[in-house]
Order: C-alpha cells, then structure tokens, then sequence
C-alpha cells in the first residue's frame, strides 16, 4: 500500500477500482457516444487514448495527468454527474486544468446527492505507480491510499 | 479569493439564491487555481459552446432554465456555436430519424432559450464568431467569458484578447455576473511560453496537422513558435489569419492549448518578442519527418478502413470568406485538371451563417455550386456525433474533427485530389 497527498479541489471519500491513463483525458471525446446511447458501463469512446478506449468508467477511480480537448468538457462532466454516469473520483497527477475544475464545480454546486471527489497534485509518481485494477481509498483531506 | 463587498452580498444571497450559486460557482473555480480576486469583463459580446439541444443532455437545459426562472440573465449578448443539423448536408432517413426523433430533440427548446438568456442574433450560431461578418471580435487586452476552444485559443493568441479556457455553463456563469477569476491566461505571468517550438520543416506545414503535433506535445502549456513567420510572412492578415485558426483549433483540440504566440507575427510576440519565453522553456523541434510520424499515428476507425470515402467535411473551424473563395478556384482548377465537373465524394463546406450570406453575394457561391460541393452553416461534429456516422468513410482536413469522429484525417492537398476524382501518392 502506498499514500499519496493531494490538494482537494472537491471534497469526498470514496474506495473505488483504478483506470489510469498518462495521456491526457479526453472528456468530451471519452464520454459523448457512452452518454447519448445509454452505455452502461460508460465505455471510454476516446480512439485516440489507447489507455482506456472501451474500459468502463463509471465507478471507477479515474487517475490521470489532467483533462484535454473541447471546451464542452466541464459540462460534460456536469452532465455525467447529473445522470449518474460519473467516475467515482477523478485524480490528478498534476494541477488541475480548468475543464476538469469546471465540471467537477458546477456538479459540486448545482447537482444534489452526487458526490465525486476530485484530488490534484498528486505527482508524477502517483501515475507512475498506480496501475487498472488497483483498489483506492480517497480521504477527506486529499489523501489517496493505493493498494 | 478577496471579493468586493459588492461580490461578497451577491455570494451571501443579497440577489437571490440563483445568482448566490452562481457566484459560488465561479469562487469555487477561481479557487482552484489560487485565484486572488475576480476582474470585469470587459468585451462587448460573450460567446458560448453550447449550441445544440440534445435530449441527453437535459442537466445542461434544467440549469439555463434555473437561471431564466430567477431572472439572472446577462448583459451582454452573446454568440454561440454552430447549429447541429442542416437539411442542406445529406443524410439518409435513417439518420435523420435518429438526428430528428433521437438525438436533438431539445433544439427548439435550447435555442429559445438561447434567445431568451441573450443570442445576438437568429445568425449567431458558428465557433468563429470572431469573423468580421459575424461581429463578436473582441479587441487586443478585452478580458472574456468564452468558451469553445478554437475561439479561446484564437482570442488569445490571435487578437491579444485575455480569457481562459472556460467550459461550457462557466462561459454564462462568468457574464452574468460581469467577472472571471483571475488566473493563468488572463495574467502577464501565465501568458509566457514554457515552451519554445522550432519550425524547420521544407515546405510550409499543414496548420492543422502542425496544430496537432504542438497540441499533443505541449499539452495546456503556451508554446511560442519559431520560424513559422517564414511560411506565412508578418503580416495578418486573411491568409495567415485562417491558418492561424486552423492551427489554433489543432493545438486545442489535439491538446489544450489556449494561447500560442508565433514570433514576429501574433501581436504579442511582436509587441514583446523573446521576454515571452519564461526561464527554463523546454523546446520542440519539429520537421518533416516529425510532421509525417504524427499523421501516421492517427487511427483510421471506419468499419473497413480501405472503403472508398462517401461524404468529406472541410470547415471545422468554420471557414473564412476568403477560404471559401480560394476552394472554390481551387476545386474548379482541380476539377478542370482532372478532366471532371463535378466533385466525386459528396463533400460539405461549412461557415458561419454571416459569411455565407456574405459568400453568396459574390461570383464564386454560383462557380462552388457548380462544381456540387455543398455550403452550410452546421457543426459537423455535432453531425457525425452518433454510431451511424462510424460506418461511413467520412474525410476530412479538420484535425478537431478528426479527434472527435470516425472522421480520417488527410491534408487539404489529398482532400482536394480525392473529391476531384484525381490520385493520392
């Protein structure tokens, strides 16, 4: 087991299975076909990250370096948490950019009984260390726990 | 985050619970990112990425309709991005089943509730607002409230305008309340580049295929480019100004990119030259080996990756009246060549509804029509955005498209050979 601190950008606990990518995530182009045609497991449609494309993302522990793309992203993810789509907590390895901090916000703010924490900072070797399948613990105060 | 005592009442719910939540929203944004304090808007219009009514996405219409029901609209008006369907681009019935009965059945709805919230205009759907038909150009040190990334990136970069790369919702949040948080691209500090790219390639490069492989290497950083000024001169103008939002739309599409700065060009790199580079820049060197290993990564998902192409796509981001012009001669001179008159691969043109109009007042709307290449004002992201579209061998030279479809990437010279009939290499 291994404890990473990160800095909380939205607060929550929550134990989940690890997907990683070292890319960048892609949101809109991860989410949009699993969104609009009711896949379940929210597959990752993303064809250009080879990381994740068609790993189900919904529950899961999301670890990545940041988000990237369409500025659509933030409300994307707005729109996952509203549907109950959402990862479980989304971790970053860097600062977080400002799609991701966008949606992880507006679902903070403006969706009731969701809860996603999201943690940044946690540093290159937060990424270089988890791997898919691993089982995280994230607590109140940033702390990611790695098993 | 130090407010003012007027930004203070507005989060302690002195204008209502809405706006209180809304002012939440964007402490809560600005916090993120160590913001210190919020700073005025100062642009006449504001622009947002949300154009299109999908059902799936009603979270989205439920909060605008929150805003409208408190009566918490903006001041500014705004333009927005494109339209999602046009009888115009072909379709089958199938397709337009799923577009019509499926997927964008909050349209109407979505749209007059754009109105309501501020539209500029019935017209103002396109992601390049920033055209001079179009009339949302904000002015050199404007401080905006935008969203869709090839319009931030092109703000910034291009116009010397200051807005991050907001997402869509905080592009309206930001407006109503008449302030953005400050951080990372609105400061002197997050503008300069922490990366150095040398261009050192034979020919000029494909600017979205160039916008790619920064946006890829750079991610979020600000690059400041050398040695493009050479392929596209000092001066912007039209030509360097559309390579400049096709490339821009690469870079933050591909990557994250939301401001650039090309040497003895962008206004600020001429302004302020090498200072922009901050200590300890890492650099990039990209040639034409680099360019052709980029393209090659791409992935072709069609269903049968060697089918023959069916429907071709150029315009995203919208084209410029003058690109459509310099298509148009060079369609006709391909065509000419190829001994054919019309195009082979049903192919779409796509512009901001103002530059079409503008467009069909000259010689060449009726000479691009003859050729069969069709005009329209549509996102054709939002078009291919469904399964149906990943049986379709569709092409494109919109790297952003690319991106986000099953859409192939080729180069405008490979478009123009294969929709005229003639051969690829």
């Amino acid at each position: 087991m291994k404890q990473f601190q990160g800095r909380v950008v939205t607060p929550g606990e929550v134990t989940a299975e690890a997907v990683v990518t070292k890319e960048g995530f892609n949101t809109l182009a991860s989410f949009q076909m699993a969104l609009q045609f009711g896949d379940k497991e929210v597959k990752c449609g993303d064809q250009s990250n080879q990381e994740l494309y068609g790993k189900p993302l919904i529950g899961k522990a999301l670890c990545l370096p940041q988000t990237i793309g369409s500025t659509t992203g933030g409300l994307v993810l707005y729109c996952a948490c509203a549907m109950e789509k959402n990862p479980a907590c989304m971790l970053f390895a860097n600062h977080i950019d400002s799609l991701a901090a966008a949606g992880a916000v507006l679902a903070d703010v403006w969706v009731d009984g969701v809860t996603m924490p999201v943690v940044d900072g946690l540093g290159d070797e937060f990424l270089s260390y988890v791997r898919d399948g691993m089982t995280i613990t994230v607590k109140e105060n940033g702390v990611v726990e790695v098993v | 985050m130090i407010l003012t005592k007027e930004q203070q009442a507005i989060l302690d719910g002195a204008q209502g619970e809405t706006l209180a939540k809304v002012m939440k929203t964007l402490v809560m944004y600005g916090d993120a990112f160590e913001a210190e304090k919020l700073v005025p808007i100062t642009s006449k219009h504001n622009h947002l990425v949300t154009s299109f009514g999908l059902k799936v996405m009603s979270p989205v219409y439920d909060l605008m309709q929150k805003l409208l029901d408190a009566d918490v609209c903006s001041e500014q008006t705004f333009s927005v991005d494109p339209r999602p369907l046009d009888k115009n681009v072909p379709a089958n019935a199938l397709q337009n089943l799923v577009f019509n009965k499926f997927m964008y059945t909050k349209q109407d709805f979505y749209e007059d509730q754009l109105k309501r919230l501020g539209l500029m205009d019935q017209n103002a759907f396109t992601c390049t607002c920033y055209m001079d038909e179009v009339g949302n150009k904000p002015k050199k040190g404007d401080v905006l409230s935008w969203a869709e990334s090839s319009a931030v990136v092109y703000a910034n970069s291009v116009l010397g305008a200051r807005c991050n790369r907001n997402s869509g919702i905080i592009d309206i949040m930001g407006s109503i309340v008449g302030y953005v948080p400050y951080f990372g691209l609105l400061t002197d500090e997050g503008r300069k580049a922490t990366w150095v790219v040398k261009i050192q390639t034979t020919k000029k490069p494909e600017a979205q295929l160039l916008g790619s492989a920064i946006g890829m290497k750079v991610m979020e950083d600000v690059p400041y480019v050398v040695g493009l000024d050479t392929w596209l001169g000092n001066e912007l103008n039209d030509a360097a100004c559309a390579y400049l939002k096709d490339f821009g739309a690469a870079t933050a599409s591909n990557g994250a990119v939301g401001l650039y700065h090309i040497e003895g060009l962008t206004p600020e790199a001429v302004e302020l030259g090498e200072s922009l580079i901050a200590e300890g820049a890492k650099e990039y060197v990209i040639d034409d080996e680099e360019l052709q290993r980029v393209k090659d990564s791409y992935p072709v998902i069609w269903k049968n990756p060697d089918a023959a192409p069916k429907l071709c796509f150029v315009g995203c981001p919208h084209l410029s009246l003058e690109q459509l012009k310099t298509w148009t001669v060079n369609v006709e001179n391909e065509l000419k060549k190829n001994g054919k008159k019309k195009v082979t691969v049903k192919t779409v043109f796509t512009a901001a509804p103002a530059v079409l109009q503008a467009f069909e007042k000259t010689e060449y709307a009726a000479r691009l029509k003859a050729t069969g290449v069709i005009t329209s004002y549509i996102c054709p992201l939002m078009y291919m955005n469904n399964p149906l579209c990943k049986k379709m061998p569709v092409i494109t030279s919109s790297n952003k498209l690319r991106t986000y479809t099953s859409a192939r990437y080729d180069t405008d010279e490979e478009i123009l050979k294969t929709i005229t009939g003639g051969k690829n290499k």
